[in-house]
């Protein structure tokens, strides 16, 4: 009932937003696109960015609404290339590999952990099935509007399909004693190298038929979702560990040519250079200590900076549940007290993380026609006592620190984890 | 043992055993009295010796001196699982809880705790220099918890107090399955209470012994003798509110000593917890929020702090990554949450040192106590300082920036 007043309230604000610019002025801006602008505006108009710039030097229309943000810091709005909020599901027990199961079946909008990501500055999330499978499903990449049902949190590539990648695993998550899984990692690459085998056949078996539908192979769910993975225009979202994996993934990639993002990468470190070599961008996990599975026994802070001076592309993720949402923007911080430069660690939280997700023509920087997605810090993004006081997607406020409702998802109580489900390990484990 | 590697030590390694230590610090919190601003702490051979403004305690010339912007005791962590919940997360290095039966007290921590294992290493290079550490929750009854230093190749080399209290869990983490007990929380607290009744009966049956006639020695209700004796504190992981006015009903019941632990709703039981009497050491600021945590809050510690509640930080236990928590991570957060920086930093030394009942040892730099220290170079709880040095009983363990 509270849900639905607030949508239509939206919907009000929405029009009358189309109609208004609004413009942030005073903050210390930090556009990512360019250099910090220590007093500037942020322009935006219809949900997208129309003007960013030093106060005095902006043209701000007269009929603009102004939010005054002198003191505080904007950011475009954080992007994670790895969530897990919403609750998604992919495959189940039944077989290894399921690239017919879709995230977007599954996703619950009601989650608070939705509501606390916003609360962490993120607008934008690839909500990915688990690292149980070699093959887990179809993911969503989301922006995190306030919205009834997930369609109102979808986004849409420019040939209308929706956007995602596709979730891959190996070592030791994917693979189980039992039934048709994998037992060892020679296994896990040979079952994933048959699968992709059977699209390639499947795909030019499409090719061949041509216009004549007589020719045309049953339509097979599985196969059919991998297309546009052979293609290169949906993008697999691998998760791997140790460095010899991380090489596994690279090799599997090189072989099928598909589109790859190393996800956790936690040896990433000692493979820095091959990983370069491959192209391949990594979406880096901080993590506050070593262990907790013996793939992840040499995590260190320094992944990030290792491989970015590599010259690899890196992005953070949250992972949520296993790194609070809300506190997203602590992974950027970490990996500067282990010595990745400011500069660098900001953009890992957001452009690059929208290249990692190919929307960085719309999202991951303060830039005149992208997204007005942005966040407003209390202070510096990158001390522990900064707090996000609004999250704005595309011209509309979604988080506010100020309001009672919203704060209780910045700090906890009683109902902020409403809708969450558990969290268990076993599962993501694929125990 | 213990005398024959000191004395080992002693005649073998005089230079490494003996080296005094003087820490010079920009600001020096000594928890004891306001931060010092351009403090010394002289150290001589392990107790701590002199601390003072620079301009008043002269560095002796023999004295290794160590700089920095920021210098604090070694950090406390009033309650972890590092040493029995080994890092690579199998069967094999998982000492921190037992499940052959659901209440198991005489279980010793010096019994399981590897002294090389990697996690000690790791939380030391942020500061930790003392750990109140042991059982686990998750079972109704796990075992006995213990104070160690985090240096040492042995338990004997690290361990300060062999016996701190015995670890027990009330709500759904001692809950059982497949028809085991406890299957619900009021079993659990039957049974609890049961095994109290028990050891008091235990306790009587001992006193009015004749000599020569001594029944046999039972380990399991000797220790939890000691319990309703008030000699050692049950620290009860409890984290709903009903639950915590269950383990306060029953700690009442048996006037036992008692530590709350987790306490996650407990901002919404802040009286009761204040007129029972019984100290906090709340979760980690950054638990995450399920089962009975899943009312949690970051602001937990300053409410606490604002009702005149006895409170400690700490890392608590992980089933999975991270595999332990850091402190000084979480100790941040709450500085960031309601808690005023100095109160936080209390949070992980003096308070948490009193709580586990080696604040007369650990906790605040001051004269006579371990020369036990952590260095920064900035605000400890800033993302972007560093942990610049370790020093454990007057030995510099790190030097390593972290």
């Amino acid at each position: 009932m509270r849900r639905i007043a607030v949508l239509s309230l939206c919907a009000c604000a929405s029009l009358w937003a189309q109609s208004r610019s609004i413009a942030f002025t005073g903050a210390r801006v930090i556009p990512i696109a360019g250099p910090e602008i220590p007093s500037g505006v942020v322009v935006v108009q219809n949900g997208r960015i129309l003007a960013v710039g030093p106060v005095g030097s902006t043209p701000i229309p007269n009929d603009a609404q102004k939010v005054d943000t002198t003191g505080k810091v904007i950011m475009p709005g954080l992007v994670d290339s790895h969530s897990h909020i919403g609750g998604p599901e992919g495959g189940d027990s039944s077989a290894p590999l399921q690239p017919e199961a879709r995230v977007l079946d599954s996703v619950n909008v009601r989650a608070a952990s939705i509501r606390k990501a916003q609360a962490g500055g993120i607008t934008t999330s690839n909500v990915m099935s688990g690292s149980g499978h070699l093959l887990s499903g179809q993911t969503l990449y989301l922006k995190l509007r306030d919205g009834n049902t997930i369609d109102d949190l979808l986004i849409h590539n420019d040939d209308g399909s929706i956007a995602g990648g596709i979730k891959m695993a190996n070592g030791t998550n994917s693979r189980r004693a039992t039934g048709p899984f994998p037992g060892t990692r020679a296994k896990s690459a040979a079952l994933a190298r048959e699968l992709f085998i059977k699209a390639i056949e499947y795909r030019d078996k499409i090719k061949q038929a041509g216009s004549d539908a007589s020719k045309m192979p049953a339509r097979d769910l599985r196969l059919e979702a991998l297309l546009d993975v052979l293609d290169g225009k949906r993008t697999v979202q691998f998760h791997s560990h140790r460095q010899d994996d991380l090489m596994t993934a690279l090799r599997l990639a090189k072989e099928f040519n598909f589109k790859i993002v190393l996800h956790h990468a936690t040896d990433g470190w000692m493979v820095a250079d091959e990983i370069a070599k491959a192209g391949a961008p990594c979406s880096v996990i901080v993590i506050d200590s070593p262990g907790g599975k013996i793939e992840t026994k040499d995590l260190k802070f320094e992944t990030a900076m290792v491989l970015d001076k590599a010259g690899v592309l890196v992005g953070f993720h949250t992972d949520d549940p296993i790194t609070d949402s809300r506190l997203f923007i602590r992974s950027a911080a970490i990996a500067v007290r282990a010595g990745m430069p400011r500069e660098k660690a900001l953009q890992a939280m957001t452009i690059n993380n929208a290249k990692i997700l190919s929307l960085d023509k719309h999202v991951g920087s303060l830039e005149p026609g992208k997204d007005a997605d942005l966040v407003v810090f209390s202070g510096d993004p990158l001390s522990v006592y900064t707090h996000v006081l609004e999250t704005w997607v595309e011209g509309k406020k979604v988080f506010d620190r100020s309001k009672p409702e919203d704060r209780l998802y910045a700090v906890g109580g009683r109902g902020a984890s409403h809708d969450d489900g558990e969290f268990n390990w076993e599962e993501e484990e694929g125990n | 043992m213990r005398f024959g590697f000191a004395l080992l030590a002693a005649v073998v390694l005089p230079a490494l055993s003996l080296a005094q230590v003087a820490v010079r610090g920009e600001t020096v919190y000594t928890m004891a009295g306001a931060p010092i601003p351009n403090g010394v702490v002289l150290i001589r051979d392990g107790k701590i010796e002199r601390v003072g403004p620079a301009s008043q305690v002269a560095i002796p010339a023999n004295y290794r001196t160590l700089s920095a912007k920021v210098v604090t005791p070694g950090l406390v962590d009033a309650h972890t699982v590092v040493g029995l919940s080994g890092y690579l997360n199998i069967p094999q290095d998982q000492d921190q809880v037992e499940r052959s039966a659901p209440m198991q007290p005489e279980l010793r921590a010096i019994d399981g705790y590897n002294a090389q294992e990697p996690l000690i290493e790791w939380v030391r290079g942020f500061g930790v220099t003392t750990m109140h550490t042991g059982h686990g929750p998750g079972i109704l009854m796990s075992g006995q918890t213990m104070v160690v230093k985090t240096t040492g190749k042995t338990v004997d080399d690290a361990v300060i107090k062999p016996l701190a209290m015995v670890a027990m869990t009330l709500g759904n983490g001692a809950r059982e399955s497949g028809g085991k007990s406890p299957g619900t929380r009021s079993k659990a607290a039957a049974m609890l209470r049961g095994e109290l009744i028990k050891a008091q009966e235990y306790n009587r049956k001992v006193e009015k012994a004749e000599k020569g006639k001594e029944s046999a020695r039972d380990l399991h209700l000797e220790i939890l003798g000691r319990v309703v004796k008030g000699e050692v504190p049950l620290l009860v992981t409890v984290n709903r509110s009903s639950d915590i006015l269950t383990a306060i009903r029953i700690g009442k019941e048996f006037n036992v000593r008692m530590v709350l632990d987790g306490a996650a709703e407990a901002y919404e039981v802040l009286d009761q917890i204040k007129a029972s009497g019984y100290p906090v050491i709340v979760h980690p600021t950054m638990e995450r929020s399920y089962g009975d945590e899943e009312n949690l809050s970051f602001e937990t510690a300053s409410k606490l702090k604002a009702a005149g509640i006895p409170f400690a930080l700490q890392s608590g236990f992980e089933g999975y990554v991270p595999k332990t928590r850091v402190i000084l991570f979480e100790a941040a957060l709450a500085a960031a949450n309601g808690l005023s920086r100095e109160d936080a930093l209390r949070s992980i030394t003096i308070d948490a040192a009193k709580i586990i009942g080696e604040d007369q040892r650990v906790g605040s730099l001051e004269a006579g106590k371990d020369g036990d220290i952590a260095m920064y170079d900035g605000d400890p709880f800033e993302y972007t300082s560093h942990c610049t040095g370790v020093v454990v009983n007057g030995q510099v363990a790190s030097e390593a920036k972290r």
